[in-house]
């Protein structure tokens, strides 16, 4: 009996980050989040070059967009969007939408990124130190999470940002917010060093005479790569967010230099006359949150499936 | 357990003592002059030096610590000779802005953001878990689909950002309720209810996105563990298996959560309450940073520091009593 088997399909040996790329272009949800979160980033990056194509700079004034009879209402329907204004403009001082969101979006997103960094590096850091070494540098950094993390955090954010009037207003807003956003990441990255430090390719490396420098780096970093990848991503909404609250209560960067939080917080006294006004600013902040964390649930899904359980 | 408490009762003070340090370094490190703030425009050196002596700025910043650490506990007395003002248990100091106790002032706000807090808290638990479970037994159905679409995008939401959408849609619009004014519970239960109904609606909306996420995986985690298929193999009807063995397990991570949500909100959601105007501690404390009012500042940060780390304990305790398998 002579059967032609198929051949079996040779294992193809896709490594793990393989797999993934290849379940997340699967799926439909991180294709459109991914293509806003572009939108929004090459929007960030490219904030000069897009407002002299607008032809209106964030801080220009133009009296003719808006009607002086009105009490400052801009020209035109939904918030005077024409050619002119591609987003309308702002009521009373005319200032265009479209420049001034562009703008927003950079400071936004770079506070946002910064202050993301911080904190998965120090979290990182932090995590697997305590983790690895164990013992009294566990005990030391593990208080120091739960005291970190039983600050008020809004409230003491809000209280040093409006104690410290004269400084760089973008780092001391990044370096405040990724202050208390340590712990958590810290603590996922501890369980999983916890779990990893007694593998045996782990003890292999120890045997073979490596230093713990070179086990953190080499076999315990790699380890914790995936949960990190997928915390960040879920992390990022958040600190946009913080970052627009405060800007909101006026404790963020300084008018003129705008942001998405700012500028809610100036649309809402018009949010009766110049609905667009609120609605632009407040439309970029919704689209950016839910598509990060749209894209770092699908990032937990696949790379760290435990977490996404847990 | 009574051992437990204790240490745990000794580290609370601990994380307090820490906060009030940081906190008060924070303010003395950073450049602010607290005794040119109360002493106005036209102030004189010699006006200005006797504040200071009067407010005890002019001692080393370790022994004005002391005394404010100290003060929470005994009571001071504040200033010397005929300004010499005493300051009973539990002393926080005095407001720059109005000279009254920033005890008294607190614990005039705390009925207000309390009520904010916990009626919010109940309306974001019953409508997140309640979707959380049901997202989690219908899993992947199309109930359990647009049940997490919306938590999602709600998720997303600012909460000023809603609480605009709820004047605009349900005040100015609809004129379905009262632009809220806060109505003291023991005067009138039911105009206090429905002037608080709308910023209760603004917060939960929120969270209760995030719960209905959080209870839905940690839902969907205990319903594939090896004891539910237990109680379902010895035959217990559906309901029993869900409500008694299901949720038991499934709501312990959702009570770490809620703890310290809870706690944060307690002493004042600053957002929330200056939108809808509401007199709680976030607009005091709102207040405070405009005016440099330290003292009121501090005390608001030690208030909601104190709720964070007591509420943390609440729930570390209801644990052994939720989760079998924790004693201590």
């Amino acid at each position: 009996m002579t059967t032609t088997l198929a051949p079996a399909a040779a294992p193809t040996g896709r490594g793990p980050w393989q797999l993934a790329r290849a379940e997340l272009r699967r799926r439909t949800s991180v294709k459109i989040s991914l293509a806003v979160v572009a939108l929004f980033l090459v929007m960030a990056a490219a904030a000069p070059l897009l407002s002299r194509l607008g032809g209106w700079s964030p801080e220009e004034f133009d009296k003719t967009a808006v009607d002086p009879y009105l009490g400052g209402q801009p020209l035109g329907t939904l918030g005077g969007i024409s050619a002119d204004h591609w987003l309308g403009v702002e009521p009373v001082t005319g200032r265009d939408l479209f420049a001034r969101v562009v703008h927003g979006a950079q400071v936004s997103l770079l506070i946002a990124f910064a202050a993301t960094a911080i904190v998965v590096v120090a979290g990182t850091a932090a995590g697997i130190a305590a983790g690895y070494f164990g013992g009294r540098t566990d005990a030391v950094l593990s208080r120091l999470m739960d005291l970190t993390m039983s600050f008020p955090s809004l409230i003491f954010m809000i209280a040093m940002m409006s104690v410290a009037k004269d400084v760089n207003r973008i780092a001391l807003m990044t370096a405040v917010i990724g202050l208390f956003g340590w712990p958590g990441i810290a603590r996922v990255v501890r369980g999983q060093t916890l779990s990893l430090k007694h593998r045996e390719y782990v003890d292999a490396a120890r045997v073979n005479g490596s230093g713990s420098w070179r086990i953190l780096t080499r076999d315990i970093l790699p380890g914790v790569a995936g949960p990190v990848i997928a915390y960040t991503t879920l992390i990022i909404p958040g600190m946009i967010a913080t970052e627009a609250a405060l800007s909101y209560l006026g404790v963020g960067v300084r008018p003129p230099t705008p942001s998405w939080g700012q500028m809610i917080a100036e649309s809402v006294a018009f949010y009766d006359t110049d609905p667009m006004y609120f609605v632009i600013p407040s439309a970029c902040l919704f689209l950016t949150v839910l598509a990060f964390t749209l894209l770092g649930d699908a990032l937990r899904d696949i790379l760290d499936p435990r977490g996404s359980r847990s | 357990m009574i051992l437990y408490i204790g240490r745990r009762l000794l580290g609370v003070t601990g994380v307090l003592i820490a906060i009030a340090a940081v906190t008060f370094t924070i303010f003395y490190v950073l450049p602010s002059d607290p005794a040119a703030a109360a002493c106005g425009k036209s102030c004189s050196v010699e006006r200005l030096a006797a504040i200071r002596t009067h407010m005890g700025l002019d001692e080393p910043v370790w022994k004005q610590f002391w005394e404010f650490a100290s003060g929470i506990f005994t009571g001071r007395t504040m200033g010397s000779g005929q300004y010499a003002l005493h300051c009973d248990f539990p002393c926080l100091g005095y407001s720059y802005e109005n000279s009254e106790s920033v005890w008294g002032l607190l614990m005039d706000r705390l009925p207000v953001s309390a009520s904010l807090a916990l009626g919010a808290a109940v309306l974001w638990l019953v409508l997140g878990l309640s979707a959380g479970v049901t997202a989690a037994l219908r899993k992947d159905t199309l109930t359990d689909k647009v049940l997490m679409v919306g938590a999602v995008a709600a998720a997303s939401l600012p909460v000023y950002f809603t609480s605009m959408m709820l004047i605009y849609g349900l005040i100015r619009t609809a004129g379905l309720l009262p632009y809220p004014q806060y109505v003291p519970f023991g005067s009138d239960p039911v105009h206090w209810a429905s002037n608080l109904l709308l910023p209760w609606l603004a917060l939960a909306v929120l969270y209760a996105a995030m719960y209905a996420r959080q209870s839905r995986s940690s839902m969907i985690e205990t319903m594939a563990e090896p004891y539910i298929r237990t109680a379902r193999a010895k035959g217990l009807p559906r309901r029993t298996v869900v409500v008694k063995h299901g949720l038991r397990a499934g709501m312990t991570p959702i009570l770490t959560i809620f703890g310290m949500d809870l706690g944060g909100l307690l002493a004042g959601a600053v957002i929330t309450e200056s939108i809808f105007g509401l007199p709680g501690i976030g607009r005091l404390f709102y207040g405070a940073l405009s005016s440099g009012d330290q003292p009121v500042i501090l005390g608001v940060t030690l208030l909601a520091a104190a709720f964070i780390v007591v509420a943390n304990l609440a729930v570390d305790l209801l644990y052994a009593v939720v989760d079998p398998r924790v004693r201590y």
